[in-house]
């Protein structure tokens, strides 16, 4: 291979991985994967196909409509039951959701790391469920009595029975007086968790959003708003709303962090809706401007430059008083950020990285990583739609390799031939890269790390690509035989 | 001792499958001194009372619903002796008897009858229902080949033989083709034939001519045309067959041939289903449909 420019070897990387396939496949995946940067118009972030089928037998790192509605969107909504419809295995393994944390007492008044389950057996897809969730709506309510309502979240074989969970839910909600929410977010629908998102989005709007009691006795000031799209991640959206706090907003909910289900139903009472993870919760917040018309803007609280912009872009919305305490607040945290980024970035400085994430961090990261002086040189979603490929063109700083659905076999040989200095992606990726005795951090669960959201966070942030990729461990990787280069 | 012989009856819902099916099971039985066991594959489970003499016996997934799962269950609580002379300690008139089960399943418009079916199968073979002392393990399953669940008795280790009962209307000579097709679909992979069509006679016009026709694009053979007789309506309100209830009948000698052309068959065929446009030529050959000219299509009778 002769070394070109970057631009030169991450087409050379394309063009090598598509050999090995046969020709439909071959034709299917190379609209996948491009190239692009951020000078010139109509590169990959523009034309890569996106939100299309996976090329069967490949492994891809998707999840299903279910993981979106449950494990995504419902599952950290900490007051209200969500139970997972179906046979036991879907709800066991997406048990704790996604390291959302939440305050409370786990099984009094918040249940967010309890796994509720219909455990369907044979005879329950014979004969149907319906009776069988009924009879578990009423065991949540007498067992726990301080739940705020219970969603329930369809496995796939509710799909294929055509149970009719939305009668029983209506039924419930008449008897418990509480809300009840059916989510048909059967696992085959749709080709990765997007569509569980929007489905789960979907229920909100038409179950939650209609609900006024909870915003009758609200008393409203001019600077409410809302988090919409924040997890909870390692506790990002409580970093997050320090920030939001000190600059002198209200925060007035969640969605869906440590949320509650009041806090879902009064959101349309904010001034404005601020929009992190834009994938998962465009939908609601669409729905919100046109019905409740509540203005949203999207926000990025990933690394000190973007969240310094993210901070004047949200002050720009409200009054002189608003916009005087933001640029207070970001005063005040840039001392302690410069701080961090002179201890981190002689170490980190140069380094390459690449990303493959979910829906919003492959674009929303990079900045963090740049702030270290670090290099992004690929990133790709595995359930990106193109909206979110034309919103990565604005965080690009280089000519960066894209790629939508990346399967192993294709990013295994990309960080061969690319050579990166750090991946950050997932736990199913995490392995094969440290075998290869490459540095690697979880960007989905942040390693157990976090939060990364803000200022105080980015301090985190640092720390953690420093351990990953300056730990001694990588100087023993290699056998004293064998001392070659990965990839050479 | 010859090798068991697994069976199985499709047809169209309504045409008088398991009528059709447990009258010609219990002729084989009676006349021939063949040892059965029938698994009933309907969610209704009729496919066994004539046997039996009852109403409707109980089923796998019914004892297994209440059981708890469908492991809990021991062979003996779901396969019921046949009664009087079908039964095995009754060597009066035959050495052969018929044992039967029937896998149930749900209610009309809910569960998935077609998981009921797949379990139930399962669950005799894993128990071993499938002695050596049978000679026949015969199959009736509901109406078309719906789902994957219906289709369990035609998949490979199960049903070697297929025979659809039918009659010469147009939606039995529809269901006829469509089951053959899914006898198609699995005869490669596995070793499922269509042993043949028994007309099950409406008395329409030229209906034995119809099913011949029909049996020979098909491929196949049409074993036997069964005449209407009241005798039969008669044995179904006694909850009995032809053959306990009228012995001496032309009608139970109809199903005594039947027996013997089945036991004796050997002209088991890998089908060749009709398509869409050869079937209908073949109805409007024998006057079951009219031709209409192309831009009748999908228009109101004021219209034409």
């Amino acid at each position: 291979m002769v070394a070109g420019t970057l631009e030169d070897l991450q087409k050379e990387a394309i063009e090598e991985i598509l050999k090995v396939y046969p020709e439909k496949a071959r034709q299917n995946r190379e609209k996948h994967l491009g190239v692009d940067s951020p000078e010139g118009v109509k590169g990959a972030c523009d034309k890569t196909k996106s939100n299309k089928q996976t090329v069967p037998g490949v492994m891809s790192q998707r999840g299903c409509a279910y993981a979106g509605s449950k494990g995504v969107v419902w599952g950290p909504v900490k007051d209200m039951i969500h139970i997972s419809h179906g046979p036991i295995g879907c709800g066991q393994y997406s048990r704790a959701g996604r390291r959302n944390y939440y305050i409370g007492t786990t099984g009094i008044d918040t249940f967010v790391t309890m796994n509720f389950s219909t455990d369907f057996s044979e005879k329950d897809i014979v004969f149907g469920g319906d009776k069988k969730l009924k009879k578990a709506l009423e065991e949540i309510d007498e067992l726990f009595p301080l739940n705020n309502g219970i969603s329930i979240q369809s496995e796939c074989p509710i799909g294929l029975i055509g149970d009719d969970i939305h009668a029983v839910a209506k039924k419930h909600k008449n008897e418990s007086s509480k809300p009840t929410i059916a989510v048909s977010c059967e696992g085959f629908r749709g080709v990765s968790q997007s569509l569980g998102h929007h489905i789960a989005n979907d229920m909100i709007r038409d179950e939650i959003m209609p609900d006024a009691s909870a915003r009758k006795d609200f008393e409203s000031t001019p600077y409410d708003v809302a988090i919409i799209g924040d997890y909870n991640i390692g506790g990002d959206a409580w970093s997050s709303r320090i920030l939001l706090e000190e600059m002198g907003l209200r925060v007035i909910a969640q969605w869906s962090g440590d949320a509650t289900y009041k806090e879902l139903a009064i959101a349309p009472k904010a001034k404005l809706n601020l929009l992190h993870c834009y994938r998962s919760m465009n939908y609601i917040s669409r729905h919100m401007e046109q019905e409740f018309g509540i203005p949203w803007i999207e926000y990025n609280f990933f690394g000190p430059s973007k969240t310094t912009e993210s901070l004047r872009r949200i002050a720009a919305c409200f009054d002189d008083t608003i916009k005087a305490k933001t640029e207070a607040v970001i005063e005040k945290y840039t001392k302690m950020t410069d701080a961090v980024v002179a201890k981190y970035r002689p170490k980190l400085e140069g380094k390459k990285v690449m990303l493959y994430v979910g829906g919003l961090r492959p674009r929303h990261v990079i900045g963090a990583y740049e702030d270290l002086g670090m290099e992004v040189v690929g990133t790709g979603y595995e359930f990106g739609h193109g909206d979110d490929y034309k919103r990565t063109k604005e965080e690009i700083s280089r000519s960066t390799l894209i790629y939508d659905d990346v399967n192993e076999y294709e990013l295994e040989q990309f960080v061969k031939m690319l050579k990166p200095d750090l991946v950050a992606s997932g736990v199913k990726e995490k392995y094969v890269f440290q075998k290869m005795g490459l540095p690697f951090r979880q960007m989905h669960s942040w390693d157990y790390s976090g939060p990364y959201h803000g200022y105080d966070a980015f301090a985190i942030f640092a720390k953690d690509m420093d351990l990953a990729l300056n730990s001694p461990v990588w100087t023993h990787t290699k056998a004293p035989w064998a001392k070659t280069e990965i990839g050479a | 001792m010859a090798e068991l012989r697994q069976i199985a009856f499709y047809g169209k819902g309504g045409i008088g499958k398991s009528t059709t099916s447990q009258n010609t099971l219990a002729a084989m039985c009676h006349y021939y001194g063949k040892k059965i066991l029938i698994v009933g594959c309907d969610p209704k489970a009729d496919s066994t009372r004539l046997i039996l003499h009852e109403k409707a016996q109980s089923t796998i997934m019914q004892l297994a619903s209440e059981a708890g799962t469908v492991e809990d269950l021991e062979l003996e609580d779901v396969c019921k002796p046949g009664a009087g002379e079908f039964h095995p300690d009754n060597t009066d008139i035959t050495e052969g008897y018929i044992n039967c089960t029937e896998s149930g399943g749900p209610e009309p418009g809910v569960g998935c009858a077609g998981r009921g079916v797949i379990t139930a199968i399962n669950f005799l073979e894993e128990e071993g229902a499938y002695d050596d002392d049978l000679d026949f393990v015969s199959y009736d399953v509901l109406g078309d080949v719906v789902c994957g669940g219906f289709a369990m008795p035609i998949r490979e280790g199960k049903a070697q033989e297929i025979y659809i009962v039918m009659s010469g209307e147009m939606m039995a000579m529809y269901a006829a083709n469509n089951i053959s097709k899914g006898i198609l679909k699995y005869a490669n992979t596995g070793g499922v034939r269509l042993a043949g069509l028994i007309c099950n006679a409406r008395m329409t016009d030229k209906e034995y001519d119809l099913a011949k026709h029909l049996a020979m694009q098909i491929g196949t053979q049409m074993i036997h045309f069964v005449p209407r007789s009241n005798h039969v309506q008669r044995a179904e309100l006694r909850r009995m067959t032809v053959v306990e209830f009228a012995p001496s009948s032309d009608q139970a000698f109809e199903y005594r041939e039947l027996a013997r052309k089945i036991i004796n068959n050997d002209l088991k065929v890998i089908p060749k289903p009709l398509e869409m446009d050869d079937l209908e030529a073949l109805l409007m050959e024998f006057g079951l449909e009219e031709e209409v000219e192309e831009e009748a299509i999908g228009k109101k009778a004021e219209e034409a």
